[in-house]
């Protein structure tokens, strides 16, 4: 098996497969005419938080329903943890931990239980369970509540029990589906608190999909995938450097003077509708000395640092759908950060 | 199957040394689904007794067929040889009782598909045979112990409980438990909404209980009745049950007479063994539907 294996690899010219965590190539998924997945390649390596991004319906989920072995491709190869999703199934399964985005937990049983079973389902030996359940607990705070009843538990709780019964078996990679979709921003920060904290304490590799933009800048690598296809790939920087520099755009009483003075300064200044935008390395240290270096009265003093909206929107050139609120002022920014 | 691929030192560093990597391990290992069958069966055990109210209300139901339908019946029935209808009905409602207690077991599938828990069973890295198997042994396990509970009504209508008595109904309610819980997860595999579910047991339960000969006896109906109580595997589950039940009674030829308690196809009466062996035989059926319903990939 093991030759058969790594045959397999050399033949598709692939280097170090079983360095990588998840490896994919021209991994596709067609239903019926309609590829929900089409043709996808990318590879995230151990310990890495990668994140795929991307508005409902892109092909997240299909994606991560094939690597998890619960959807076959039509195309393509995927290995994960270092075994073929398509011939290797069961291995891969007892080597990744599943979040699903709806709630899979027993809330008849208690947290301990929920564990238990989960425990003895993925083949954890017995001598270890009593251990492993307390550590995974711990990891997500939740060990004064190990005996109540799951139907006790807040959303965020369930979340958290279901993060914790994800590394319970202690898995290579833990899969995320939009793992904080519908909770509320301090749930949020929690369940982040605890997924980092499982990361560098047990040093498991995290997958995730979300289509919520913050979520993704906890990703240190981001795929933005759209109609099956990943459209960008890099770390939340390069991708947010990608479509432009921070800019801080002020107002003042006589713009003409403050272009002067400040391309005296040495700013890379330029006029627009309402003002002077000036583009800078880093927005927060820059305002100070922009606003000194005026001359003149300024008015307002608008700072703005390109965010993950604005990568989506440039490659995609549209917004995420389900995204909340100000449409127009983010378009009118993206298209004043392309311009540089 | 048995050197595997892991991966190699590439692993990142573990800080609790309690975090072991899993064992490199064939993909199914015995002892391991053996494991999960304990599992899943617990967990029905423990579902069981903490829903006191499923205890209650699946034991209300058989007791009131038992008085109620009992008397009622009594008067239009009689007596003949000293024996009356709630006698005659009473192994057909701890059967009814057993029935219910299983299918509802069963059925709780249904629950774990809405709620999400099925999932966690099903992307598990084990055989769905072992799923199947456990959630049979702990529904089974369920309806033998209701229906046992049922045993402590039977001097109150008059039914004399034997040690050997006890012992074989026992063993029957396992059979007939089994049986019942293997074509419950099979209807259940196939049920996606909640809501089908009344229907379902509506339907199915209720006419399966009463062309059962659970409640009357089975002789003298019209044709086409007839066949469909034939068709019906709970007639072979309950018609054994009923014939231990007799045996250890001082039945008169005439109460015999009055109470028939054989089954006959195609003019042929079958024995205690030829009826347990069809209850197995459905067993067997349903398991292999029930597995096959629930490998269904997604």
């Amino acid at each position: 098996m093991k030759t058969d294996l790594a045959s397999e690899h050399e033949r598709s010219g692939v280097a170090g497969d079983a360095s990588l965590a998840v490896d994919v190539h021209g991994l596709t998924k067609r239903y019926g005419e309609l590829a929900a997945v089409d043709g996808i390649d990318f590879s995230v390596g151990q310990g890495e938080i990668f994140a795929f991004l991307g508005p409902n319906g892109a092909g997240k989920s299909t994606t991560i329903k094939m690597l998890c072995t619960l959807a076959h491709p039509t195309s393509g190869r995927a290995t994960v943890a270092g075994f073929d999703v398509s011939t290797r199934a069961k291995s891969v399964r007892r080597h990744i931990g599943l979040v699903f985005q709806e709630q899979t937990l027993d809330d008849q049983l208690t947290a301990g239980e929920n564990l238990q079973f989960h425990a003895v389902l993925y083949g954890v030996p017995h001598r270890e369970v009593e251990a492993r359940i307390s550590r995974v607990l711990e990891l997500v705070a939740l060990s004064d509540r190990r005996k109540d009843l799951v139907s006790t538990y807040s959303g965020g709780m369930a979340r958290r029990l279901e993060i914790a019964r994800g590394m319970l078996h202690t898995p290579k990679i833990l899969f995320l589906d939009e793992p904080t979709v519908g909770l509320d921003p301090q749930t949020r920060a929690l369940i982040w608190d605890d997924i980092q904290r499982l990361r560098r304490e047990e040093g498991v590799t995290i997958f995730l999909t979300t289509h919520y933009m913050d979520e993704a800048e906890y990703a240190e690598r981001i795929a933005i995938i759209d109609h099956g296809a990943i459209i960008a790939l890099d770390s939340p920087d390069v991708l947010k450097a990608s479509v432009g520099t921070d800019t801080v755009a002020i107002e003042t009483s006589d713009d003409e003077a403050a272009l002067a003075s400040l391309q005296r300064a040495g700013y890379t200044v330029e006029r627009t509708g309402s003002g002077l935008t000036a583009f800078v390395a880093d927005e927060e240290t820059a305002v100070g000395p922009i606003v000194a270096a005026t001359g003149v009265p300024v008015r307002t003093v608008r700072a703005h640092r390109p965010t993950l909206d604005d990568v989506f929107l440039h490659f995609t050139g549209r917004e995420i759908r389900d995204q909340r609120g100000e449409a127009v002022p983010m378009m009118a920014r993206a298209r004043g950060a392309r311009r540089s | 199957m048995t050197a595997l691929p892991t991966v190699g030192p590439g692993t990142p560093p573990r800080a609790d040394p309690a975090a072991a990597p899993p064992p490199v391990v064939p993909d199914t290992v015995i002892s391991d689904e053996i494991r999960v069958v304990g599992m899943v069966w617990e967990r029905e055990l423990i579902r069981y007794v903490r829903t006191r109210t499923r205890i209650v209300s699946g034991l209300i139901q058989p007791v009131l067929f038992l008085f109620v339908l009992g008397y009622g019946m009594s008067g239009l029935v009689g007596t003949t040889g000293g024996f009356n209808f709630r006698q005659f009905v009473y192994p057909g409602v701890v059967a009814m009782s057993v029935v219910m207690t299983a299918m509802f077991s069963a059925l709780s599938i249904v629950w774990d598909r809405e709620f999400g828990f099925l999932r966690e069973m099903l992307v598990a890295p084990v055989s769905r045979v072992s799923l199947v198997l456990g959630k049979t042994a702990g529904g089974a396990t369920v309806a033998a112990v209701q229906g046992t509970i049922m045993l402590v009504l039977a001097p109150l209508v008059g039914i004399r409980l034997t040690p050997l008595l006890v012992v074989q109904m026992i063993a029957l309610e396992l059979l007939m438990a089994v049986a019942m819980t293997t074509f419950g997860v099979f209807v259940a595999s196939r049920i996606q909404k909640m809501e089908s579910f009344q229907v379902v047991m509506q339907m199915l339960l209720m006419p399966m209980l009463f062309l059962s000969g659970a409640l009357f006896p089975l002789n003298g109906l019209p044709g086409w009745l007839t066949v469909i109580t034939r068709l019906n595997p709970l007639t072979y589950a309950v018609a054994p049950f009923r014939q231990a039940v007799f045996a250890a009674q001082d039945l008169s030829p005439a109460a015999q007479a009055r109470f028939p308690t054989n089954v006959t196809l195609f003019g042929f009466t079958l024995s205690i063994g030829m009826e347990l062996a069809i209850v197995v035989v459905f067993a067997v059926v349903f398991f292999v539907l029930a597995f096959r319903g629930l490998s269904r990939t997604e």
